[in-house]
């Protein structure tokens, strides 16, 4: 199988705090990779390591055959500054979207005044692609389907659009919920409709960051399956971030654990299930 | 006193203050930036279109574009290099920006310094606003509607998720910031075809912030809010103008009032169609339909959703 996904002793440093340092791992196509560990280990700094939103103070990131991030090669100074600014591009959030890695935020970032339906249609722009000068002209009107050659383009695009909101809606079980603002939604309906909201860019790799917080243990399970059909549906690659320890040992198909930003161990779950230093990472170490 | 006359030229002030606002609301009410600087691109347009019409005898709707495109082209340079800040500091900017349009118009000669800038052709007539205004309300819902309206919504409601779903926040940014500097532009140059006369004290500090005043009076986020906030904000000084500078206590008052009862704006996040179906169900209240439509589903249903 295709690699997806490589990290390649990746390290983030914010002043002399390490957040990440030296982590390397590998997710293969189709896999759901597990990545663990306690309170404040950088499994959050990791995500957005990947999706740009901070920079790389060494190693690099790989998406398939395209480096997504890579360490800053210039130094200090002014001339270096000048340099990077005008020869230095690193890829932009929206862009390493646009390449297929989607993501789900922690603290739930919903378009919180829009209806659950505008949230996942605003995310299936991607789908259209009529530009912004037709924007303004007329569409709409009896008969302007026919005259005018946008409208026909712009209605069309915009059926499809509104088509692929609604099946993704279904699909998350959240159609009868489309008209409520998306902050009057429950918990768990939040973190669902993010879901929803990332699968709106056909995304490869989808990167979901504690999917099961604020639910109860019915609505985890259930979230089990969901992910598992999303991947089997959209053909996906899934990074997962969890604390439920039901969840990732049952859906992951290896996990990597972090302590304090580092590698502690990585293998199937029965392994990590088994592994002393993990055991000793989450609950400290047994009393001789 | 209320003469047609009389009330035909409140009536273009109502549609050149109508216009920038239209774009103001887009760059603050859509897309979530506010500016303190728009009597600057309404300036630019009023003196662009002016000197144009004056000294090149161009036809006023082609002096009108190109001043529009003068400030297109402002609010790209100025855009580049403010865009990139976050919140309250794109707004200083715009602040300073407005006020250095103001000053530069107001020390070069050409175009008539503070002594001001006069017999400009009058061409601006009823008609010709109606008509300009009409097209301009019309073509800012249907971007609001499209997929590009959509996106600069997403950036104001939250910036990261936007980027995340693959907005390219800059650009969108940009954009809407053009668009707004175009509106303004069109605005002031009508104004300076109405007026005959243009003079750089007419585009100071207070001509934005009233105009910013309209936007958030009428609601954010809300077309049918600008176009009454701009009606409302540009009658009420007329027609408390028996009582000389008292009616200025008038305005302060109504704004105040407004913010107070309705701290979202007059139709703050709702368009005149959202009114006009709830006053609907408010009529057929009796019978038993009241608040179906937008009522959440019941929630009981959440355990086996998968």
């Amino acid at each position: 199988m295709k690699d997806v996904l490589k990290l390649d002793h990746v390290t983030k440093r914010f002043g002399g705090l390490t957040a990440v340092g030296d982590v390397s791992f590998t997710i293969k196509e189709g896999e759901i990779f597990g990545l663990i560990g306690p309170n404040g280990a950088g499994k959050t700094t990791i995500f957005n390591l990947i999706t740009a939103v901070y920079s790389l103070t060494e190693g690099t990131i790989t998406f398939g055959d395209q480096v997504i991030a890579e360490a800053d090669p210039y130094g200090s100074g002014i001339i270096e500054g000048a340099k990077r600014r005008l020869f230095w591009h690193p890829m932009k959030p929206f862009q390493i979207a646009e390449a297929g890695i989607t993501r789900t935020f922690q603290n739930i970032r919903l378009f919180k005044k829009l209806s659950v339906y505008e949230n996942v249609l605003t995310a299936c722009h991607r789908s259209a692609d009529y530009g912004l000068g037709v924007s303004f002209l007329p569409r709409n009107i009896p008969f302007t389907k026919v005259v005018l050659p946008w409208a026909k383009k712009i209605t069309s695009q915009e059926e499809q659009l509104r088509e692929k909101a609604e099946e993704l809606l279904k699909m998350m079980g959240l159609w009868d919920y489309r008209e409520m603002a998306a902050a009057n939604l429950p918990y768990g309906l939040q973190r669902k409709l993010e879901i929803a909201r990332a699968l709106a860019l056909d995304p490869k790799l989808l990167l979901l960051d504690e999917p099961a917080a604020g639910m109860n243990p019915e609505e985890t399970l259930a979230l089990l399956d969901l992910i598992k059909e999303i991947r089997d549906k959209f053909h996906l690659t899934v990074l997962i971030i969890e604390h439920h320890m039901d969840l990732i040992m049952n859906l992951c198909d290896r996990i990597y654990v972090l302590n304090f930003g580092k590698f502690l161990a990585e293998g199937v779950p029965s392994e990590i299930q088994n592994n002393k230093d993990v055991v000793e990472a989450y609950l400290g170490k047994e009393e001789e | 006193m209320f003469s047609w006359f009389y009330i035909e030229g409140i009536l273009i002030l109502v549609g050149v203050n109508l216009m920038v606002v239209l774009g103001l609301s887009l760059l603050t009410g859509f897309t979530g930036l506010f500016s303190f600087g728009h009597a600057g691109f309404m300036a630019i347009g009023a003196y662009v279109s002016a000197i144009c019409t004056l000294h090149y005898h161009m036809p006023f709707l082609v002096a009108m574009v190109l001043g529009a495109l003068v400030a297109m082209i402002m609010s790209f340079i100025i855009g580049y290099f403010t865009l990139g800040l976050k919140g309250d500091y794109f707004c200083i900017a715009t602040l300073g920006f407005g006020e250095s349009v103001r000053l530069i118009f107001d020390n070069l000669d050409f175009f008539g310094g503070a002594r001001g800038l006069s017999s400009i052709p009058m061409v601006t007539t009823f008609e010709m606003v109606l008509v300009i205004c009409f097209l301009a309300v019309v073509a800012m819902v249907l971007l609001i509607h499209s997929r590009h309206g959509r996106n600069m919504i997403a950036i104001r409601e939250e910036e990261l998720a936007s980027q995340a779903i693959g907005i390219n926040v800059f650009r969108y940014k940009m954009i809407s910031f053009a668009i707004s500097a175009a509106y303004a532009a069109i605005g002031g140059a009508m104004y300076a075809h109405y007026l005959g006369y243009l003079q750089p004290l007419m585009f100071q500090l207070t001509k934005s912030t009233e105009l910013t005043i309209m936007v958030i009076f009428g609601g954010l986020g809300s077309i049918g809010g600008s176009v009454i906030g701009a009606f409302f904000l540009t009658f009420i000084p007329e027609l408390f103008r028996a009582f000389a500078s008292w009616r200025l206590v008038f305005y302060g008052a109504a704004v105040i009032l407004v913010m107070i009862t309705r701290p979202q704006g007059l139709m703050g996040g709702m368009e005149l169609t959202d009114v006009a179906r709830w006053a609907k169900r408010k009529l057929s209240g009796g019978k038993g339909k009241k608040g179906k439509k937008n009522e959440p589903p019941v929630l009981q249903e959440e355990g086996e959703t998968a």
